[in-house]
């Protein structure tokens, strides 16, 4: 029998013409490649299947079964190009439907916010008023922000080629301290304007010391405000060992997958998860997809608190693109809440 | 639920679904849950005229009655009432 090709997307965003054997061969190459790297159990034969059901379909969108929808939660919520940042939020409440808002600043990292703080407050201020989903506000730890020459730190990005091993790591403990210091300032002042919730996104971006300016920064905030939502988004799938010897709780950050930065983050405090896989563009969707799902899956299971999938331009098997084709985002969300049991996106 | 409380979706929707009287099926369907959202106050699409009346809580008036309704303190509520308390 002849297979027809099936319109799909590169992870890139590219549109390819796949047969069904070919996707189906994508999958499991893919649920291989993240047995191999991230050391976790593959997909089960029914899972593949129906990921192979998804992506064997020509249709424009696709969506999961009516009653099994989860939360929609969003980092930084509008262009901040359309009126003001206030109607952002009420156009992503009233007309994108989301689940929760974020306010946030152009810079997004915690550092430049608190240099705007009496205007990040007072625009919370105003936003609730008017809102009624959640309102949060969300930055980055952004540890690279702490070195020269945008900060008063050596950088260990310069002294790691030098061999510079001990001063490196020197650097990086004294930015922990200095970002965990104003993210909670930051936290603390937008929480006393009433925001609902904060976000730490893009957490570990620096590597395993910016994980842990989040993880102590979330420790402290949860200490002073015990119904405080928090929520975390990951940079990446794996924490880079920057540092390398750096622990929280006992466990060394460098290197932990989903299911480990999870436990982690829910013992420090956080309200929601958020992991992110990265895309390989030159992979089919198909591919990343059953990558992100198979090296996430063990995270869902065992997961004590809500699991937000990152997923959007580059992560969570959406294609990097500016703006990822609803054809490919609609069959990743789909596929990931089908089969891991997601609490949002 | 998730936010304030940590709780998974299937215990969140389960704890909604029961705080309002409705079936998890409704919390799905939008044309019971509007009714029931400007039953409860709980707010909806800001549609002046059509779908929203003068009566018709929005923004945080809703979020007192969610807060309410779900038994969970949520943040922008209480700042307020700390704000208001102490008036009248």
């Amino acid at each position: 029998m002849t297979e027809h090709p099936i319109p799909t997307r590169m992870g890139d965003g590219a549109l390819v013409f796949l047969t069904p054997a070919e996707i189906e061969a994508a999958i499991r190459d893919g649920v291989a490649a993240a047995v191999k790297r991230a050391k976790v159990e593959p997909l089960t034969e029914d899972e593949i299947a129906h990921l192979l059901d998804i992506f064997s379909s020509r249709s424009r969108f696709s969506a999961v079964d009516i009653g099994d929808e989860v939360t929609l939660s969003y980092d930084g919520c509008g262009s901040q190009d359309i009126g003001t940042r206030v109607n952002d939020l009420q156009y992503y409440e009233q007309y994108l439907c989301a689940d929760s808002v974020e306010l946030y600043h152009h810079d997004y990292s915690y550092k430049p916010a608190k240099a705007v703080l009496g205007l990040e407050q007072t625009t919370m201020r105003q936003a609730q008023f008017l809102l009624t989903a959640p309102c949060g506000y969300g930055a980055m730890p952004d540890l690279g922000l702490y070195t020269v020459p945008d900060g008063p730190i050596a950088n260990w990005a310069q002294l790691l080629p030098m061999g510079k091993i001990a001063e490196s790591r020197a650097a990086q403990e004294e930015a922990v301290e200095l970002a965990v210091d104003d993210i909670v300032l930051v936290a603390a002042s937008m929480a006393e304007a009433g925001a609902d919730f904060i976000d730490l996104d893009t957490a570990g971006a620096a590597g395993d010391a910016d994980f842990l300016a989040a993880l102590q920064a979330i420790e402290r905030i949860r200490a002073r405000f015990p119904d405080l939502g928090i929520q975390i988004g990951m940079a990446s799938e794996f924490v880079l060992g920057m540092h390398g010897e750096l622990e929280y709780d006992g466990v060394r950050l460098a290197g932990l997958w989903p299911r480990e930065q999870m436990k982690l983050a829910a013992k420090a405090g956080v309200t929601i998860f958020g992991p992110a896989i990265n895309v390989n563009t030159g992979k089919s969707v198909a591919w990343n997809v059953a990558r992100t799902i198979t090296i996430v899956k063990q995270c869902c299971e065992e997961a004590t608190v809500p699991v937000h999938l990152n997923g959007g331009m580059g992560v969570g098997g959406v294609p990097m693109h500016i703006l990822p084709p609803g054809d490919a985002a609609s069959r990743a969300s789909r596929s990931a809440v089908d089969i891991l049991r997601l609490d949002g996106l | 639920m998730q936010i304030t409380r940590g709780m998974r979706l299937k215990q969140a929707k389960e704890h909604v679904a029961q705080k309002l009287g409705v079936s998890l099926m409704d919390l799905s369907d939008p044309v019971v849950m509007l009714d029931v959202r400007k039953e409860r106050g709980l707010g909806s699409f800001t549609e002046a005229g059509e779908i929203l009346y003068i009566d018709d809580p929005v923004g945080l008036e809703a979020k007192f009655h969610i807060a309410e309704l779900l038994g969970i303190p949520i943040n922008s509520v209480e700042r307020f009432k700390a704000m208001t308390g102490g008036r009248g």
